[in-house]
This record gives C-alpha cells, sequence and structure tokens, in this order.
C-alpha cells in the first residue's frame, strides 16, 4: 500500500554561525498511512519542527527523500504538496475575517466561488465555528483561533495534516478533551496526521506511534504502550511516563523500574521478586495516588527514586520512615551504564 | 529585642529624592516642556504675532494691525496659486515616495551579496543635507556636460532651453529631489513593517498554495499598510512644509509656477522683507502639514 507520507533517510545541515555546521535531521525514516496519528516527541532543538517543516516543503532537506501520497515531493514548493499545516502560533492572517481565512487556500487554488463558500462552511461547520465566520482573528479565544486554523487547514481535504504543537496552549483541565475531539475529527476526514509536541502525556495520549526524537534522530518509534513497556535506551525511558522511569546503578548497568512497580513488599507476590529498603523522604497525594519521593538501597549505592502508590494500597507511611519494597523481577529493564542503551538481564538476588 | 536585619542601620531608612514619585515625575518632565516652550510654542506665536503686525524688515517696531495682512493674503492669486502647487508637488511625491519605498524595502530586505554596500548606498540620499542635495541636482540637471544633460539631449530636448524656463519641468525637477532624497526613509519604515510580519504567517501563506503575487496582495502589502501610512504622512508632512528644495532649486520660478506656501511665505516675510504677510501665509499653511501630522499620531495610536 502506498504510504501517504514516506521520508527516507532525511538529512538536514544548516550552516550555525561561525561555519559551525549543525545537523538537525540525521537520517530520519518514517511513513504513515491514512487515518494514522504519527507524533514527533523531542525536547527543544532536538528536530521536530524541522521535519514537519521538511514534509510541508518549507525547508529543503540537505539529502534524503521526501514522498507524498507516493511521489517524490524533492525541490518541488509546498503549493505543490497540499498539505494542512497548522503552525504553534496559530499563525491566522490577522487581516482576514475567519471566513476569509478558511477560503484563502481554496481561492489560491482557484476554487470556484459557489464551491469555496460550501467548503469553506463544511470546515467551519466540522470545527464548531460556523457562528465567527465575519470575525476577525484579533477577536477570537485561543480555542476559537485553534480551530480556525485547522479548519483552514482541513478545508482543501489534504492527504496529511501537520500540527506543530496543536494544544500546546489549551489549558491542563481541557487539554484531554481537546486531543480527544482532535482524533475524531481525523477519523472522520479519514487523514493521516503528523504532530509535533514536547509534552509526553499528550504525545502518548495523542499518538497510534510515537516516534522520540533527540539531535536530529529517533531513539524510537512505536506504540505509545511499546515506548513505555519497552523503552529501548535510557532517553526514552526517562523523557516517557510521569514521574519518570527509576534508574539504579548496579555495576556496569543500570536497573529501570517504573514507579508504580515499586510498592511496599507485602503488595508484589514474593515469587520472583527484588526487595530493597526505601527510606521516604516525602510523599505527594495526586489524585488519590501517592507518589513516595526516596532512597532505595542494597540492590545498589543509595539512590533517590520516587513510587506511586495507588489508591488501593493503604500501607501507612510517613517521612523519615525505612520500609521493604519491591519490584517484580519480570519489570525489570537493564540499560548500559555508559552508553545508556538496553541489555540482557542480570540477575538480581533477593 | 525585634532586632531585623532592615533596621540595622537607620540612615539606610530615609526616603530619598528618587524614592520620591511626584516630585521626580516634574524633574523628568522640566527638560521637555523647556524644550517645547523654547522651540514650539515661543515661534509659533510669534509667527502668529508677527501676522497681526505692521513690523517690516526695515522698520521691526511692532504695531497692531489686525487681521489686515490676513485678508490682504487671502485676496492674492499667488496664496491660492501656491496652495494649489502644495497640494499638487506634495500628493505627486508621497505617491511616487511610498511606491519606491515599497521597492527600496524589499532590495533592502533581499539576501543578496554586498548587502551592505546595498544598504549604504539606498540610505545615502537620506543621510545627504537638503541644502546640498538641491545644490547637486541643479548642477546636475543644468550642466550639459553632466547625465542628466546628456540624457535629456540625446532625448531631443533642445540645449538652450532648460528644464527651469517651463513650469512643467521645473515642478518635475522639485518633485524628483523630494522622492530622491525621502524615498529612503519611506523604505526604512516599510522595510521595518514588513520584517515585523511573523515568520509563521509567511509560512502559512507559502503552504496554503499562494503564489508570489497572490503573497504580496494578500498578506505581505495589508499587514505593511500601517507602516506604509506611516511613510506616506511622513513624506506629506515633509514636503508640505519644506522651503529649502524649492528656494535652491527654483526659487519659486518660473514666475512663481513652483511656489509652495512655505516657500511664498519665506519669499515675501524673509526676503521681500514683508514680515507681516509673510508670517500670515506661513500662519495659513499651518493646517495642511498639521493634518498629517494628526493622522500619523492617530495611526500610531490605533496600532
Amino acid at each position: 500500500m502506498v504510504k501517504v507520507v514516506e521520508v527516507r533517510g532525511l538529512v538536514k545541515v544548516y550552516e550555525g554561525p561561525g561555519k559551525r555546521q549543525v545537523r538537525a535531521l540525521d537520517g530520519i525514516d518514517l511513513a504513515t498511512d491514512r487515518g494514522e496519528c504519527v507524533v514527533l516527541l523531542g525536547p527543544p532543538g532536538s528536530g521536530k519542527t524541522t521535519l514537519l517543516r521538511a514534509v510541508s516543503g518549507l525547508e529543503a532537506p540537505t539529502a534524503g527523500e521526501v514522498h507524498l501520497g507516493g511521489h517524490l515531493m524533492n525541490g518541488l514548493p509546498p503549493r505543490i504538496r497540499r498539505v494542512g499545516l497548522v503552525a504553534a502560533s496559530h499563525a491566522l492572517y490577522p487581516h482576514k475575517t475567519v471566513r476569509g481565512n478558511i477560503e484563502f487556500p481554496l481561492k489560491a487554488e482557484r476554487v470556484p466561488r459557489g464551491t469555496r463558500e460550501r467548503k469553506a462552511r463544511w470546515a467551519a461547520d466540522l470545527l464548531g465555528i460556523a457562528h465567527l465566520l465575519d470575525r476577525r482573528p484579533g477577536r477570537l479565544s485561543g480555542d476559537e483561533r485553534r480551530r480556525v486554523a485547522l479548519a483552514r487547514a482541513v478545508a482543501r481535504e489534504p492527504a496529511v495534516l501537520l500540527l506543530d504543537e496543536p494544544l500546546s496552549d489549551v489549558d491542563g483541565r481541557l487539554r484531554a478533551a481537546a486531543r480527544d475531539e482532535l482524533r475524531s475529527l481525523q477519523r472522520r476526514l479519514g487523514t493521516a496526521m503528523i504532530c509535533v509536541t514536547h509534552d509526553q502525556a499528550e504525545a502518548m495520549g495523542l499518538g497510534d506511534r510515537v516516534a522520540v526524537l533527540d539531535a536530529g534522530r529517533f531513539r524510537q518509534v512505536g506504540t505509545p504502550q511499546d515506548l513505555y513497556e519497552e523503552p529501548v535506551d535510557t532517553f526514552v525511558a526517562t523523557v516517557i511516563g510521569t514521574p519518570p522511569m527509576n534508574l539504579v546503578p548496579r555495576g556496569d548497568r543500570l536497573v529501570g523500574f517504573r514507579p508504580e512497580h515499586l510498592l511496599p513488599a507485602e503488595e508484589v507476590p514474593p515469587d520472583g521478586r527484588v526487595t530493597m529498603p526505601l527510606r521516604v523522604d516525602r510523599i505527594e497525594f495526586l489524585s488519590g495516588d501517592r507518589h513516595v519521593y526516596g532512597r532505595v538501597s542494597r540492590i545498589c549505592p543509595e539512590t533517590r527514586v520516587i513510587a506511586r502508590l495507588p489508591a488501593t494500597v493503604t500501607t501507612p507511611l510517613a517521612a523519615g520512615e525505612a520500609r521493604e519494597f519491591a519490584v517484580p523481577a519480570d519489570r525489570l529493564r537493564f540499560f548500559d551504564a555508559e552508553y545508556g542503551n538496553r541489555t540482557a538481564p542480570v540477575r538480581i538476588a533477593g | 529585642m525585634t532586632g531585623v536585619a532592615a533596621d540595622a542601620s537607620p540612615a539606610g531608612r530615609r526616603r530619598r529624592f528618587t524614592d520620591r514619585d511626584g516630585p521626580l515625575a516634574w524633574a523628568f518632565l522640566l527638560p521637555s516642556i523647556v524644550y517645547l516652550t523654547a522651540l514650539v510654542a515661543v515661534p509659533l506665536g510669534l509667527t502668529v504675532a508677527f501676522g497681526l503686525s505692521d513690523a517690516t524688515a526695515a522698520d521691526p517696531t511692532y504695531r497692531f494691525a489686525g487681521g489686515r495682512w490676513f485678508a490682504t493674503v487671502l485676496g492674492e492669486g499667488a496664496f491660492w496659486r501656491s496652495l494649489g502647487d502644495t497640494l499638487l508637488i506634495t500628493g505627486v511625491s508621497t505617491v511616487l515616495v511610498v511606491l519606491l519605498g515599497q521597492v527600496l524595502a524589499h532590495v533592502l530586505l533581499a539576501d543578496l551579496r554586498g548587502r551592505w554596500l546595498i544598504r549604504v548606498l539606498v540610505l545615502l540620499p537620506w543621510t545627504t543635507p537638503v541644502a546640498l542635495s538641491a545644490i547637486s541636482w541643479r548642477w546636475l540637471l543644468d550642466h550639459p556636460g553632466s547625465p542628466a544633460g546628456r540624457v535629456l539631449r540625446a532625448a531631443g530636448v533642445p540645449p538652450g532651453d532648460t528644464w527651469h524656463e517651463r513650469p512643467a519641468t521645473a515642478m518635475a525637477a522639485v518633485v524628483v529631489v523630494h522622492v530622491w532624497r525621502l524615498a529612503p526613509l519611506a523604505a526604512v519604515l516599510v522595510m521595518a513593517g514588513t520584517a515585523a510580519i511573523p515568520r509563521e504567517i509567511r509560512d502559512a501563506a507559502r503552504v496554503d498554495g499562494a503564489g508570489p503575487w497572490r503573497r504580496a496582495f494578500e498578506v505581505t502589502i495589508p499587514l505593511t499598510l500601517p507602516a506604509t501610512t506611516v511613510a506616506a504622512l511622513v513624506t506629506a508632512t515633509v514636503v508640505c512644509a519644506d522651503v529649502t528644495v524649492v528656494d535652491l532649486l527654483t526659487g519659486g520660478g518660473p514666475a512663481g509656477s513652483t511656489q509652495t506656501l512655505a516657500s511664498l511665505a519665506l519669499a515675501r516675510g524673509a526676503d521681500g522683507g514683508a514680515v507681516g504677510p509673510g508670517a500670515a501665509i506661513a500662519v495659513l499653511s499651518l493646517p495642511l502639514p498639521l493634518a498629517g501630522v494628526v493622522g500619523l499620531i492617530r495611526v500610531l495610536r490605533r496600532s
């Protein structure tokens, strides 16, 4: 099957100050199907936005190929690529009404007036902004602007939607709802979607697949569950999950375990577990869970860790107290202490 | 004992002059008040006063004459003709300056080799003193051996017939010098407006499929409209109130056909010694640049 977007061996080198070369993208391979949402997750400067711009044609890659719908797009201007792009700032035309904004790409394609109005109306209805068509962007709320930008992007029914930090300005409590709405919009349109974000919760919630980017390279591409349970290195392990995976040193390895797997020993079945004493420093009570900040020892030199105790675990705990904790052995992940890459498991007694 | 650190040194607790907002505000405002009084209010008041007086260059004693000079000036054909010329020169210069400013702004912004040299060359006319450039232009247009003279002769203009003998060419010369010296200012203003358009909006227009023309006419130009308006108003105000170019280039001639209100006021009041009528003309010409300034303030307040 032809991929909606396919990127092969993409490299982008920028001429930095003082002739210093910056490799913003360093050999990227990525493909997306119809109806799929791929999220690019990475810290600022990891190349996420550059990749999005290379797909849209705003940035010419130094090497590698960009295919859209099976056609090689290298060297072709954005105009021909017909992608829907929503910038982080939404980039609405401030002097045009909402209607003018949504109709602009259709006008550029010389869609006849009647069709244009019908399509703009359809896009506005889809995003629930039909009542705002005659307003100017300056008089809209952040949420309304986001909807206008999306309506403008979908109005000409592109095969792929490229979204740069689509929900970064949405209030924390409304994020889940906004994510849900974005995905159901995409399902109705059947487009492919590539999103960029630095927020792991957003990436995990939005993406069918998440691609973790660092310094212009993919560390790992996989389903949210894959990334969470089987991180390929310590970078992915610590970027994904809040609180992040605990990493404790043991010889030439780092032993990793998720905070929710570190529980009071009596809560973990005795066969196949690794126990360790935990000295409690501080406890946070967050939506029913207790986040226990403390230090573990015996299996490693004393190391700071976080344990997340669900509401169902009622063991009394107080700061300053020491107690035996345990992790199921099959939940342990092992990484090379020097390079951070995943290694074979090591037996730990106890 | 309630000894806290803040109480430790009583000297440090005294309120200084710079802590008192009221007197400090007046201290900061004083220079601008002095400046406005000495350089704006006093000269303006004097002009109005002279317009109402009998004083001449030969006999500068002040005798109140009432509105006599205003009536005289308003009854003269020269005044109305100069008003028309002022409007014509200002209008044509402004349109040309804005057009040229737009073009030059893009030249200034373009990522060309040797950009600094281009910028220096574009801005040079603006930095040259007006009197100096008017004289240079005069030579350029007058001298048969100058580049402009050669072009004119090649275009079939007979050598004996010089540009300042005909009203149309004299007027054109005035406009050319105004455009030449004010276009760089307009270019810088428009350039600032263009550079202030967010990159994401330019990108959006490209991804939305707009070609260069559509991007220029539907995105760039509308978004630089405030800057362009400022450039137009500044140009109009400066041209309208200018005496140097007309005075040095044509002296208002031939036969008063390029006289603007400002240069007429100068010719009558200072050169002709008729202080009263000259001042009256100056006062009557004030509404024109004033309108430009008011427009400017309104645009700036809105953006």
